[in-house]
């Protein structure tokens, strides 16, 4: 990985930028950001791209209200150049406006059409309820001059001018409208309503509303004021209504036409909208990915530097040192593109910097590098665990995990999610959870594989066993043995009499412990001891990887006084405990089942160095080979030996390396005179304090002052006179100080003292490398205890899991296999299998599936990467359209 | 089976996959940029699985003590497992 800086000329830059955007292997430094957001050189261009965005999403929702489809032909179009940008925003201006235009006529055609319906319903309701009664409209006032003058008890009969109205009121406001009607007219008026049948659509917001029709009869011009004021508050809709049969005919005939044309014209207007659309749909997405990427160019180039005196953007960035090929490529293509006669530049720089870090990954191991990824991004150039997690992350799960059918049905979920990978990725998802489990495909794939494997060992499928070989417990119990209640009463197979000779089961656990009453006493010592194992395997790995950590970054020493006595360590305390529990298990049977050393008491004694005498002839905490006492003795004493050494060696190694080049350096250079004054003032600070952090300026240079108080010059071409290759990790501290001040004093006290010297930059300070020191020694040895113990949740959820699937097997299946009933059993059993298999997925999948998850990746962060790992690095993020776009379907077309 | 005919089969097999094939995969895809993974995921592959094996065989070679069954599994079993 290397810094780079990139010489455009402003035509080319634009091109250049899209030719990057595609290859997406550059990551660019923003050297603009104490500018502000508004001043910056393409603001304009960028709010140009967002108006065209504006634009575009309008239109997009347009085509969804119309319930047409977006068609997805996989495309990916280059960014246009900025000439063509003033094209596609004029495309975009038109069909905006039209888009507009034609969504305001059609509402006002619809509220036109709306009014003309319901008049049209007034007048058949009106026609209808008149000629119902026939030709008896006097009859009809009369009735309600009845209803209306009865009250009030005049009997005259007096003929009296009755006047209504007729409108249309939505159906909910019936109810209320009426008792309005008679509080306000003190039930002077006469109300008569119908529902209209066909609901009518809301030309607003294009619902279909249900309304009815009303006509108010009533006496005189205040009520008619009064009855018009109350029909406004509910808003309805009044329609005028002529009073002979012939008027009404007419109108309804002449507004009947009307409503024709009226269809015509909104028929044509849809029509026309609809064309609109239908153009617009089949480029929209292009369009979307173009004003994407332009929007992105102008960000991208908003973070170069220009330069005025030659027209040209400066930009920096980080670029993997096998790419510089393709980006030099790419510069050549951009220049043709834009047709600059200029040549642009690729200048490789030096720099002091970190630079970020990248991996190469493909969709196989993307997950695995997720997973790392999410404790802490490696340290540039350090070891990097994924392709180990690759293997070991599914293993240890499946230490865990152990059932057969659970991984089968595992595995089956993870295979499917892997052949479908092209459709699901591109029915883009927004489900978080979905995408979770869809990211770790692999992953999932390859732990349901090796739980099928540990299932098979640990003989548990569905917390049942297979019995393919023949168990090796072999019983011959005659009747006379086999006496009392058949369940309750127990026999203890001895190993001596029903063991065949030795020769366990071939592969996995036998088969018959699965109905054996003490299952678990014999599971729990296999378990915890299998845990143990695999924890301190993994460690043993774990610390052999920090070996090329310390190959890679040349740090010789790490490997004698870090590697080896951390290997000791492990391998005399640890490692002699899986020697002691192998040893026991191939060398002491059930004829000395008695005398078995009780290897958790010989341990102690180890540590202890407690050997005492045997008691009798078979006591279990006596040394039970011959030169233990001597074996275990100098193991002792030889991880108790690491320790210091561990602790020690390394600081004052360095300590000694770098008094030896300050030597060496002052030995070369001349000492000036006006140097001796400050390193004298110097030293008489130095003594006074046990650490001193003194700058001063260096003895070589004249211009040496400057430099130290004055402003310091860009850091790139300074330390290139510098650069020795020397990665950034901590314990490099001492190795390039310069101590002025030997040349007077000697450096008698334990530490040394700290000056800038004008090239360098780092210090040697020997507290902190000590304490630094002191603290990983005492991290790994109290870690190396407390991880192994840590690996227990190995035996811990396996046990939990098989115990969570024996009882789903005993409490729910068992009872549906085992219930005598002729026919409705069957029933029973469906039902009692949908119970089953539901508690499987919910509970002993997913359940238990996110927690092992969930341990194996502690055991991996805490436990696995603690003997190696630093992660303090920061990840590399190209500028690529790929990522900005997300679309994952380009992968397929490289 | 005999013990060491079941030890010496197991230890093939593993042998080969983590210890031949990455060998022959150093020779035939010696240009494939995936090589790398390949081998290390059947090295260890190899390495964990045959430990696991191993282990379970090895913690049954001498039982120290028997499965207690009931007496109706033992008739059972006499039955049905010759």
């Amino acid at each position: 990985m290397t810094l780079c800086q990139l010489f455009l000329q402003s035509e080319a830059s634009y091109a250049v930028v899209s030719e990057l955007g595609e290859l997406g292997i550059f990551q660019f430094k923003d050297l603009n950001m104490k500018v502000n957001a508004f001043q910056k050189k393409f603001v304009s261009e960028v709010r140009r791209c967002e108006e065209m965005e504006r634009k575009l999403r309008y239109i997009e929702k347009e085509i969804k209200k119309e319930h047409l489809k977006i068609p997805d032909y996989g495309e990916n179009p280059k960014a246009p150049a900025p000439k063509e940008m003033v094209d596609l925003e004029a495309t975009f201006e038109k069909i905006e406006s039209e888009l507009r235009e034609v969504n305001t006529n059609a509402e006002a055609l619809k509220r036109n059409f709306l009014e003309l319906t319901e008049l049209r319903e007034v007048l058949r309701k009106t026609q209808t309820f008149f000629t119902a009664q026939g030709q008896e409209m006097s009859n009809i006032v009369g009735e309600a001059q009845h209803a209306l003058v009865h009250d009030e008890g005049t009997t005259s009969g007096q003929a009296v001018q009755l006047g209504f109205i007729a409108g249309v009121i939505p159906r909910e406001k019936v109810p209320p409208f009426e008792r309005m009607l008679w509080f306000a007219c003190r039930g002077n008026v006469f109300l008569r309503y119908e529902e209209i049948q066909q609901s009518l659509e809301d030309p607003q917001t294009g619902e279909p509303k249900i309304k009815a029709v009303f006509m108010i009869f009533f006496q005189g011009e205040q009520l008619k004021a009064r009855v018009k004021k109350i029909c406004e508050g509910f808003k309805a809709a009044l329609y005028p209504c002529p009073e002979s049969s012939q008027e009404r005919q007419e109108m309804f005939r002449g507004v009947t036409t009307r409503l024709e044309d009226l269809k015509t014209v909104l028929n044509q207007t849809e029509d026309h909208r609809r064309r609109v659309l239908v153009g617009a749909q089949k480029e929209i997405r292009s369009w979307i990915i173009k004003v994407e990427k332009i929007k992105a160019i102008y960000h991208t180039l908003n973070m170069f530097s220009f330069d005025i005196s030659h027209n040209s953007l400066i930009a920096e960035g980080w670029c993997p040192i096998q790419s510089l090929e393709d980006v030099r490529r790419v510069l050549k293509d951009g220049e043709k593109l834009s047709g600059s006669t200029i040549p642009s530049i690729l200048h490789p720089m030096k720099t002091h910097e970190t630079p970020p870090t990248f991996f190469k990954t493909s969709r196989f191991t993307q997950g695995f590098q997720n997973i790392v990824n999410a404790y802490g991004i490696a340290t540039y150039e350090e070891v990097n665990p994924a392709p180990y997690a690759i293997i070991t992350f599914p293993f240890l799960f499946s230490v865990m995990f152990g059932d057969a059918g659970h991984g089968t049905l595992m595995f089956l979920f993870g295979l499917w999610m892997v052949l479908k990978e092209k459709s699901l990725l591109a029915a883009k998802s927004n489900n978080e959870i979905w995408n979770t489990f869809f990211g770790g495909r692999y992953i999932i794939m390859l732990m349901g594989l090796f739980s099928i494997y540990t299932g098979m060992i640990y003989n548990d499928a569905f917390s049942k066993s297979f019995n393919i070989f023949g168990s090796a417990w072999k019983s011959n119990y005659t009747e006379g043995d086999m006496m009392g209640d058949g369940e309750t009463a127990t026999l203890v197979f001895d190993p001596a009499k029903y063991y065949r000779d030795s020769t366990p089961y071939p592969f996995g656990i036998d088969p018959i412990w699965q109905s054996a009453k003490n299952k678990i006493t014999f599971l729990n010592s296999f378990k915890m001891k299998m845990a143990v194992i695999l924890g301190i395997s993994q460690m043993l790995f774990g610390v052999c990887l920090s070996v090329f950590n310390h190959l890679h970054f040349k740090i010789v020493i790490a490997i004698f006084c870090e590697f080896l006595p951390e290997l000791i360590f492990l391998l005399a305390l640890f490692g002699y405990l899986i020697f002691m529990v192998y040893y026991k298990w191939l060398v002491f049977d059930v004829t000395q089942s008695g005398c078995a050393p009780a290897l958790l008491i010989q341990y102690i004694n180890m540590f202890m160095f407690k050997y005492d005498p045997p008691k009798s002839d078979c006591d279990v905490q006596a040394t039970f080979y011959p030169n233990q006492q001597t074996i275990q003795t100098v193991f002792v004493i030889a991880a108790v030996a690491s320790v210091p050494v561990l602790l020690l060696v390394k600081p004052f190694y360095l300590r000694s390396v770098h008094n030896k080049k300050v030597l060496a350096k002052n030995a070369l250079g001349a000492l000036s005179t006006d140097a001796l004054i400050p390193n004298e003032h110097t030293s008489e600070q130095s003594t006074s304090k046990n650490v001193t952090h003194v700058e001063t300026p260096s003895v070589s240079g004249e211009g040496s002052s400057d430099i130290e108080m004055g402003t310091q010059p860009p850091p790139a071409p300074e330390k290139d006179t510098n650069e020795n290759g020397k990665s950034q990790s901590k314990q490099n501290g001492g190795d390039d100080m310069k101590d002025i001040n030997l040349s007077v004093n000697n450096i008698e006290d334990t530490s040394a003292m700290v000056l800038a010297h004008d090239d360098d930059e780092e210090e040697f300070e020997f507290s902190e490398i000590f304490i630094e020191q002191a603290i990983h020694t005492i991290e790994f040895c109290l870690g190396c205890i407390s991880h192994t113990a840590s690996y227990l949740r190995l035996w811990a959820l396996s046990l939990a899991h098989a115990q969570l699937s024996e009882v789903l097997w005993n409490m729910v299946l068992h009872i549906g296999l085992s219930m005598d009933l002729p026919y409705i059993g069957s029933l029973i059993i469906f039902a009692v299998w949908m119970a089953w298999a539901n508690l499987t997925i919910a509970v002993l999948l997913v359940m238990e599936g996110l927690s092992a998850f969930l341990h194996t990746l502690r055991l991996h962060w805490v436990e696995f990467q603690s003997k190696f790992y630093r992660g303090e690095g920061y990840i590399f993020l190209p500028f690529s359209f790929k990522h900005i776009l997300d679309i994952d379907s380009l992968d397929e077309l490289k | 089976m005999e013990t060491p005919l079941v030890i010496g089969i197991v230890t093939a097999f593993w042998f080969f996959v983590g210890a031949v094939l990455p060998v022959l995969l150093q020779f035939f895809m010696w240009r494939s940029p995936n090589k790398g993974i390949y081998q290390i995921m059947l090295i260890l592959t190899a390495v964990c699985c045959y430990i696991f094996w191993l282990t379970a065989y090895l913690c049954q070679l001498n039982p120290l003590f028997g499965p207690q069954l009931s007496v109706d599994m033992i008739r059972f079993m006499q039955m049905e497992w010759k």
